[in-house]
């Protein structure tokens, strides 16, 4: 007995899945550039990578080529995590030393 | 109708995360931002890249957040930006732009520009358009197209753990050591201020 996954047409109207894209691209901009806390930074960068994952499968969708797609999907959202766990670590050690999230305090890395 | 849905509702809790004020409720939205962004990759029929978001953007990912939080403390900064609002909301609106006049103008900048390139028919893979369909699995592309990939992933991987180490590390770091003497040395040189300061009053009395 072998398993087959459910066939569903994919149907995304064009411009709806490309105004996704691009609202989590400029979400995250927006978190990234806007944002002081090392924790929210790293959340911006998430959501950067997800509107990137969504573009990528997007983008296989189209093309017909949605395995490919796949593929660098989940080497995307694996390099995401990993960057959100050194992010995290980096955020808990920089609170622990200057007792503070914030960004604009991180003066010790002046050179 | 229902992939709007879910379009909008991820982009609605990709916004609410970055608006949350507190730590812990973002990283709520963003595991939300996650499920529904699992749900629209499903429908969109890539079903493993579904299952791994789901496991690991609104699972794996908002349970170190929480973890993150929990240690460092669920700060909010409520300062002013770095770069100008008026900036900020420039860079972050002009993308949105771009693709509004694409749609509007029927550029074929939109998701044409996106789409991957096609493999020449020549080429042995097992995603070219003559290889047989079944060969064309995402077990196959991943494991035989992009072996180098999964090395590349392993590898990142090990990193990670790496750095889990370093978020779970409590031991004293030298940086420490060199901050407490810079916190040090600049007391002392506050205590010279005020003693010199104080000599030249009596002095002058």
């Amino acid at each position: 007995m072998t398993f087959s996954a459910p066939t569903i047409a994919p149907s995304i109207p064009e411009g709806i899945g490309m105004i996704a894209v691009l609202g989590l691209l400029a979400v995250g901009f927006y978190a990234l550039l806007a944002s002081r806390n090392l924790i929210k930074v790293v959340i911006g960068l998430q959501l950067l990578v997800k509107g990137a994952v969504l573009a990528l499968v997007l983008a296989g969708t189209a093309n017909g080529q949605l395995q490919v797609a796949q593929s660098l999907a989940v080497t995307v959202i694996v390099a995401d995590t990993i960057v959100a766990v050194i992010g995290m670590a980096l955020a808990v050690q920089v609170r622990r030393r200057t007792g503070s999230m914030d960004v604009k305090r991180l003066s010790t890395l002046r050179g | 109708m229902l992939m709007t849905g879910l379009a909008i509702a991820t982009l609605a809790c990709g916004v609410m995360a970055v608006r949350a004020r507190r730590l812990l409720s973002s990283a709520v939205w963003l595991a939300a931002c996650s499920a529904f962004l699992a749900v629209l990759l499903y429908r969109l029929g890539a079903y493993e890249v579904a299952v791994i978001e789901l496991s690991v953007g609104a699972g794996l990912v908002t349970v170190l957040f929480v973890f993150a939080i929990n240690i460092a403390g669920d700060e909010s900064i409520g300062l002013p930006s770095v770069i100008p609002r008026g900036l900020t909301w420039l860079l972050c609106l002009a993308p949105l732009a771009v693709i509004a006049l694409s749609i509007a103008l029927r550029i074929p900048a939109g998701i044409d520009a996106l789409v991957l390139p096609s493999l020449p028919s020549g080429m042995p893979s097992a995603i070219s358009s003559d290889a047989p369909p079944a060969a064309a699995t995402f077990v196959n592309v991943l494991w035989q197209d992009r072996a180098l990939d999964v090395v590349v992933q392993v590898v990142l991987i090990y990193a990670g753990v790496l750095g889990l180490l370093g978020l779970l590390a409590e031991k004293e770091g030298p940086l420490q050591h060199s901050a407490a003497r810079e916190v040090a040395a600049r007391r002392d040189r506050d205590l010279l201020t005020m003693e010199t300061a104080a000599r030249r009053e009596e002095a002058e009395t």
